[in-house]
């Protein structure tokens, strides 16, 4: 009996991973409000984590690094090019371009903090 | 119309000053928008009419003698107008308190309500701002988000303006906490970890035994693993909870399932052992805490070795002026901050100091040591009408120079953004790696509880044992670390080294890129030779004499901005001869140029050019050939269809050109020549040079189309250049270099940029790439490595055939140093020469 619980446990964990880091669509982004957006990089994320702005309309991150390990000391934006060094505890604009349609992933330098700017 | 006055008060050193001034000043007729920067102990107001008399006498009245800095006549701003579309002018934060841009603030009623708003933020002691820059600064321990609020709350913008100085001072000074911290948490975890892996080291017990004393011990010890968990790795448990939540996983998620998996494990031993079968009441709290340790101490040694790779960005910030000795209209000097330089302003550099900004000299003359830049040791000679750029350092005499690019513009600052940007950068060899590191740890959890749940099936007794030892160690023997940082951390090493010898590599895919190339393409002028061409030989036909062809040659080529025309203005010059009259001057580029000399047409060019005018060119052909025999240029005169002279221009080679090109040989390179140059003289100075292949008679817009053709043929292609007039054909090579003498190269033209003349600059940043990428693969072969065969071993692959199984705690410490290790090969490309006489990577 043990045994079928402890796999059926390990089992589940596993489809539990699955699903969580996988297969779960994030839903609740946040909004960009006039173009601008403040992203908190603490504890190994960034929050916000998930992003919706429009496309065609620039947009100003600005980032507070809080974490002084060196890993949360980049900022990098997949497909625009961007890669920003982040000072400690001051706050950090990254003025984007009006972009177009399209998920960016934006990530420290070692992949550990992970973020999705969602343009649409 | 008013006029902007900044007037500069040393007397003033307080906010008591400033009240007393303003009040000084206020009543005055025809003085508004007063600004005042007690900092920088500046007074900035406007006054109609532009008489300053009266300000100076009220100021000297109230105790406060004045200096007029600058006077700027300009229209008035409309009252009550405050556009927040004002840009912010950023300037240097003098190094104490904060200093903030401001947008939207227009007059002295904004900066009033600005400076209040700004005292009322709790912590702050003193806030003033100037109008003139748009800055405020602000002394005390305010935050900086309260601050930029409180502006804001006002109706006005700020941001805080990022002084790279004062942030590397505040992030070495975080990260020295977080060592300190780091190494607290080693010697914290390692206190406890170390004795209970000596006492199972030596035979000692780790089983529970169900009522016994034992149960009580473990007890106590289970307590104090827990309150090393909360307190040296409490940040892993709360970093791994706040990934979870937003679905993502890190290295802190494999820290704290793996080592609160081991704590959980022995507590159920410890407090319900009738759980377990009697031989897995084991306990791992050793396990738990010696993790804890060994990924502190990797981290704190980790922070270390990454501050030695990024000392290249540490050394090219210490190279600025903190300030500036400026020369005042009627000859008096005075330091000043170098955030109060302004370009137009007067300097004076005295010997052994450095030059604060970017500038032209004036008077003076001295060496100046570029090196530190442009990486060419033998200092320069600079007098009047020379630049100068920030950063370098005045060797003998002195030097006055006027200010043309001060703060973020000047060449240094310049240097420092393009460093720190491509630093970050990432080649795309990294790609894989990173991946794999955007998936690795949840891949590793399955892997880890597939493991588990084998050895729980299948393993021998204690199944429960093995199965958490195996669950453990797997999760904590993985390193994303190790894969995330092996691209980024050789880019950082490799780009930083390459700055020190003045190689500017914008972006990592250019320095990947260039470590593959397989043929470079010179361009002649400027690059294999000096670009400062002399004329050699004059020949004058038709009764022409040679003096008659060098005038009327100067006179043609005065309009004219090719080096080969100065050349000849020059002859003309040191002759005595006084250029003739021509007019309706028409330049054709790649060709020549032309005019009306009375009521002829003449023409200066190449042959080709004339032949297709018609001009019979015979009679100069031995000549010609005599000149292009010795590598120089013949250009061809000629009056209507005649041709009345040629002369030789010769451009010399450089004199490290051949040994440069012995060295591309020597990488395997192909090396080949292009120029618009006729095909003798190409071919004489290929030969000298020891070119490969010289292309010749090519027009500057047809060189893009050479570079075309010779990636076409599948060569990997660099093309070397002036930045400037070969700017398509770099754009169009599959990495581009901007080669220049001194600083006044175009930083921003190519892919890689030599801050130096010399063509040993192009092999040196090759071999800079060449051992980057070379240490990237190094890196990259090591992380998967370790993973690809440490995460096997740590799930027991081993164990059917040798009986072994890795412990937790040999996971951890092998962990913690993978990092470490690609950390240090990184640095190795420190020691990196980039010169012929060998590599040390």
């Amino acid at each position: 009996m043990t045994t079928i619980w402890v796999n059926a446990a390990g089992l589940a964990a596993m489809m539990m991973i699955v699903w969580w880091f996988w297969l779960w669509k994030p839903r609740n982004a946040v909004d960009t409000k006039d173009g601008v957006i403040d992203i908190r990089v603490a504890n190994g994320t960034y929050t916000p984590a998930l992003i919706d702005s429009p496309a065609g309309k620039p947009l100003t991150l600005r980032v507070l690094r809080e974490d002084a390990s060196p890993c949360a000391e980049y900022l990098i934006i997949e497909g625009l090019g961007i890669s920003e060094t982040l000072p400690i505890n001051r706050l950090y604009t990254v003025k984007l371009p009006a972009l177009a349609a399209g998920e960016y992933r934006f990530h420290c330098q070692m992949n550990m903090y992970q973020g999705i700017l969602r343009v649409h | 119309m008013s006029t902007l006055f900044r007037f500069s008060i040393p007397t003033m050193k307080c906010g008591g000053c400033a009240r007393k001034i303003r009040a000084a000043l206020e009543p005055l007729a025809g003085v508004h928008d007063i600004a005042i920067d007690i900092s920088g102990r500046v007074v900035e107001l406007r006054i109609d009419g532009g008489d300053s008399t009266p300000v100076m006498a009220a100021l000297a009245q109230a105790g406060y003698p004045a200096e007029t800095v600058s006077a700027d006549t300009a229209l008035e701003a409309e009252p009550g107008h405050c556009s927040i579309d004002d840009p912010p002018q950023q300037i240097e934060s003098g190094g104490d308190g904060m200093r903030l841009a401001i947008t939207g603030a227009t007059c002295a009623s904004c900066v009033r309500t600005i400076e209040t708003a700004l005292s009322s933020v709790p912590g702050v002691e003193r806030a003033s701002m100037n109008l003139a820059d748009h800055s405020a600064h602000v002394l005390g321990a305010a935050s900086p988000q309260d601050l930029v609020a409180a502006v804001e709350a006002v109706g006005y913008g700020a941001s805080v303006v990022e002084d790279d100085n004062s942030l590397e001072e505040e992030r070495e000074r975080a990260e020295q906490q977080l060592y300190r911290r780091l190494i607290r948490d080693t010697w914290l975890a390692l206190g406890l970890g170390a004795p209970l892996m000596a006492w199972m080291v030596f035979g000692g017990s780790m089983m529970v035994h169900a009522g016994g004393a034992s149960q009580l011990v473990w007890l106590l010890i289970g307590m104090l693993t827990l309150a090393v968990l909360v307190f040296a790795g409490g940040r892993f448990f709360v970093g791994a909870w706040k990934a979870a939540v937003h679905h993502n996983a890190n290295m802190d998620t494999l820290i704290a399932i793996g080592t609160g998996t081991a704590w959980v494990y022995s507590m159920v031993s410890v407090l319900a052992p009738s759980l377990l079968p009697e031989q897995a009441r084991h306990v791992y709290f050793e396990a738990s805490a010696m993790i804890i340790g060994f990924i502190n101490l990797g981290l704190a040694l980790e922070l270390r070795a990454r501050g030695r790779a990024s000392q290249a960005i540490k050394r090219l910030l210490g190279l600025r002026a903190t300030t500036a000795r400026r020369v005042a209209d009627d000859g008096s000097e005075a330091d000043i901050d170098i955030a109060q330089v302004t370009t137009g302003m007067r300097l004076r550099v005295r010997p052994g100091e450095k030059i604060a900004v970017d500038g032209v000299v004036e008077s003076g003359s001295t060496l100046v040591d570029e090196s530190m830049l442009t990486g060419e040791p033998v200092p320069v000679s600079k007098q009047a009408g020379d630049a100068v750029s920030a950063g370098t350092i005045n060797q003998q005499g002195s030097l006055v120079y006027r200010a043309t690019r001060v703060g973020k513009d000047t060449v240094l600052a310049q240097i420092i953004a393009l460093v720190k940007k491509a630093q970050g950068s990432r080649p795309p060899i990294g790609r894989l790696a990173d991946r794999v590191s955007a998936v690795f740890v949840p891949v590793v959890m399955l892997v880890a509880i597939g493991a588990a749940l084998v050895w729980f099936n299948i393993g021998p007794e204690p199944r429960a044992s093995y199965a958490m030892v195996a669950l453990t160690t797997v999760l904590i023997i993985a390193c994303p670390c190790a894969l995330g940082l092996a691209t980024p951390m050789s880019v950082m090493v490799g780009v930083g080294k390459a700055a020190e010898s003045g190689i500017l590599i914008r972006q990592g895919e250019a320095l990947q890129t260039a470590s593959e190339l397989t043929t470079i393409i010179l361009d002649k002028t400027g690059t294999i030779t000096e670009g400062k061409p002399s004329v050699t030989k004059v020949f004058g036909y038709a009764g022409w004499s040679e003096d008659d062809v060098l005038a009327l040659a100067a006179a043609l080529e005065n309009a004219s901005e090719h080096p080969l025309a100065f050349a000849v203005m020059e002859a003309a010059r040191e002759r005595g001869l006084n250029a003739a009259m021509v007019s309706d001057f028409v330049a054709e580029n790649g060709k020549g140029v032309q005019a009306r000399y009375h009521d002829n047409l003449v023409r200066i060019g190449n042959l080709r050019w004339l032949r297709d005018e018609g001009v019979d060119a015979d009679a100069g052909s031995a000549d010609a050939r005599s000149i292009t025999d010795q590598a120089g240029t013949p250009l061809y005169l000629a009056l209507d269809k005649a041709l009345i002279g040629v002369i030789g221009v010769r451009d010399q080679i450089k004199p490290d050109a051949h040994a440069a090109v012995a060295r591309m040989h020597a990488r395997g390179l192909k090396v080949v020549m292009i120029t618009g140059d006729v095909r003798g003289t190409a071919e004489a100075i290929g030969r000298e040079a020891g070119i490969d292949e010289v292309i010749a008679e090519v027009l500057p817009a047809d060189k893009a189309s050479h570079v075309r053709a010779l990636r076409d043929r599948g060569e990997r292609v660099a093309m070397v250049g002036d930045g400037i007039n070969d700017a398509p054909a770099l754009a169009e090579a599959d990495v581009g270099f901007a080669i220049g003498t001194g600083t006044d190269v175009a930083i921003e033209s190519a892919g890689i940029t030599l801050m130096r003349g010399s063509l040993h600059g192009v092999v040196d940043a090759i071999a800079v790439s060449s051992a980057t990428v070379r240490n990237i693969r190094q890196n990259l072969v090591g992380a998967f490595l370790y993973n690809v065969l440490g995460i096997p071993v740590a799930a027991g692959l081993l164990y059917p055939l040798t009986g072994l199984m890795f412990s937790p705690v040999i996971a951890g410490l092998a962990m913690s140093l993978s990092s470490v290790t690609v950390v240090s090969n990184a640095n190795r490309l420190r020691l990196f020469r980039a010169n012929p006489d060998g590599e040390a990577v």
